[in-house]
Parts: C-alpha cells; structure tokens; sequence
C-alpha cells in the first residue's frame, strides 16, 4: 500500500494541475485525489467534494491532505471528523504550499513512506 | 418555551439572503468578497430542506440545518455556523428556558472557538457571539439588552486588527472595517430576538 494524496484548493483548476503535475511528476502509483470550488463550482471549497477526494485516494496507510487557504483546511478538518474513528485517525492535513507540498508529499509516498513521513518532507517546504 | 421553528427559519433565511450583498462588500474589503453569497446559498438550501427539517424533533432539526450549511455554504463560514447551529441542536431540550440557551449558547461558542482555532478579539463572529454567551449567563438577559450587545460588539470590530481568517493576511489594513462574520451574527441574534419577541 501507498499513503493516498488529497489535493484541496479553491479553485477547482489549481486542483486539477497540482494533480496533473504529481500524476507527471511521480507517476500512477500513488492515491491522489483533487478538488475545488464550492458547491456551485466558483472559487471555494465544499465539504461534500473533499469527502469525495479522500474516499478516491484512499488508502490504509493513511491519507495526506493539502490544503491552499483557511476555509479550504476548515473544511478539510470538517470533512474528516464526519468520517468514521478509524478513519479520521488515518488521516492528516499537512501546513504545507499546496502544489510543492503535494508534488513533495507524493514523491515520499511513491517511496513508501509512511503518513507521518509523507507529512514531514512535505512540512520542510514551510520551514525553510 | 417550544421554539418557533418554521418562524425562525423563514425569517433567518430571508434576512440572511436579502443581506447577501452587505455581506459580500462588508467581505470584499477585508476578506475575499463571498460571505453574502456563501451563506445566501446555505440558507437557500435550509429553505429548500425546510419540510425535511421540520418533520423532526427540534434538537434533531436544528442538527440539520447545521449539517445543511456545513454541506452547502462553501467557505469557512459553513463548518463556523454550521458547527454552531449543530451544537445548539445537540444542547437545547425541547422547551428550552432562558438558562438552557445560555448553556447551549456556551456550549456552541466554545465548539466554535475549537473549530476556528480562533477567540474573542480576533475580529470575527466570536466577537459578537462570545460576549452574547457571557450576558446571557449572567442571567440579566433581555431582547433589548441583547440586541444592543449583538449591535455593539459588531460595530466594535472595525477598529479590531484581524488576526485570524482571511482578514489577517491584510493586518493594520484589516482595521476600519466591520468584519463581515461578526455582522452575520449580528443579524442572526436580531432576527432570533424578533422572532422569539414576536415582532413581525
């Protein structure tokens, strides 16, 4: 198994190519799931479509979330807390730049690393 | 007292949408222009779940519309007032007294207070909610005195520097202006207050 990856911007295009470059980048082995926009598709997040996202790159090992702005981690940490224990357990979202970070975070997982090393190399780009 | 339900919801909604605007430029000077139309859509959606809503007990239904504007708002103010309705729906009994909305408000603010990492003083809908839950407390609660606290506190964050959501991307550049969330609220409280009061 390979830690699944959750792209989540407001824009619905932001998501769409940060995907494409980690599919380019890292290649089909690893979950990715993306979205954006809010429920009527503008500039926003919705708690239904990222629900959607996390189920696409599920995976036992856990799933890394990336997130852009504030209402897109709110509801990032809404969305995990509807979802069963042992789920939400196996989930993170990491404080990273959304498009490195989730290029970095699918690189770790491709290699096989585990969430909590997803989450690390990811969090590296914000502590330089 | 049993609540007023059907009465609520109309009137929340309507106020709520005829304010989209307000909202919306309140939020374009400090934020990024969609709260009117972000909660324009979610109490659109109650409207349209309304039968649904009302069909259930009142913590249950009230756990609904929070559900509805967590699913449907599309910014952060959905899992803010959605979380905040839900544990209102959670709190209150059927009949609930003056101490039981105190309680429950309590309960609801400091849910919020978890869910927007944030408090009192940050320039945001907790400005206006937090010191409502301390009032009513107090137990010294009246409509008057709470829509003149709920007026007060939204009009004492404009000259607040935001430091948490969107508004503190801009800093000192945040003050000056109301922050949309705690005007939202505002509304909110007013609207509960004319409702319950039976000023319509």
């Amino acid at each position: 198994m390979t830690v699944g990856i959750v792209i989540v911007s407001h824009s619905p295009d932001v998501a769409r190519g940060a995907a494409d470059m980690v599919r380019q980048m890292v290649g089909d082995e690893v979950p990715l799931g993306f979205c954006g926009g809010n429920p009527d598709g503008g500039l926003g997040t919705s708690v239904e479509k990222i629900l959607a996202a996390i189920d696409q790159a599920w995976s036992e090992d856990g799933v890394a979330i990336l997130v852009d702005l504030g209402g897109a981690e709110t509801n990032s940490e809404m969305a995990i807390e509807m979802l069963p224990d042992e789920r939400q357990a196996k989930i993170v979202i990491c404080n990273a730049p959304v498009v490195e970070g989730a290029v970095m975070a699918a690189t770790e997982a491709s290699g096989g690393g585990s969430l909590a090393d997803v989450k690390r190399t990811a969090e590296e780009l914000s502590a330089q | 007292m049993a609540l007023p339900l059907e009465a609520l919801l109309d009137t929340l909604s309507a106020r709520i949408i005829a304010a989209a605007e307000e909202l919306t430029a309140l939020d374009s000077a400090i934020g990024d222009a969609d709260h009117g139309l972000n909660m324009k859509r979610g109490f659109e959606a109650v409207l349209a779940e309304k039968p649904a809503i009302l069909a259930k007990p009142p913590g249950e239904a009230l756990k609904t519309v929070g559900m509805t504007l967590v699913m449907k708002v599309g910014g952060a103010s959905g899992p803010l007032y959605g979380t905040l309705f839900m544990t209102l729906g959670k709190e209150l009994p059927d009949d609930p007294a003056p101490a039981d909305a105190a309680r429950a408000l309590a309960a609801a603010v400091a849910v919020v207070k978890a869910r927007g990492k944030s408090d009192v003083g940050c320039k945001t809908m907790l400005d206006v909610l937090g010191p409502l839950a301390d009032h009513l407390a107090s137990g010294a609660a009246s409509f008057a005195s709470v829509r003149a606290l709920a007026a007060e506190r939204a009009q004492a964050t404009v000259p607040m520097k935001a430091t948490r959501g969107r508004a503190s991307f801009l800093g000192e550049r945040s003050i000056g202006h109301m922050d949309p969330g705690a005007r939202s609220s505002q509304l909110m409280i007013e609207t509960v207050c004319d409702v319950l009061e039976g000023r319509l």
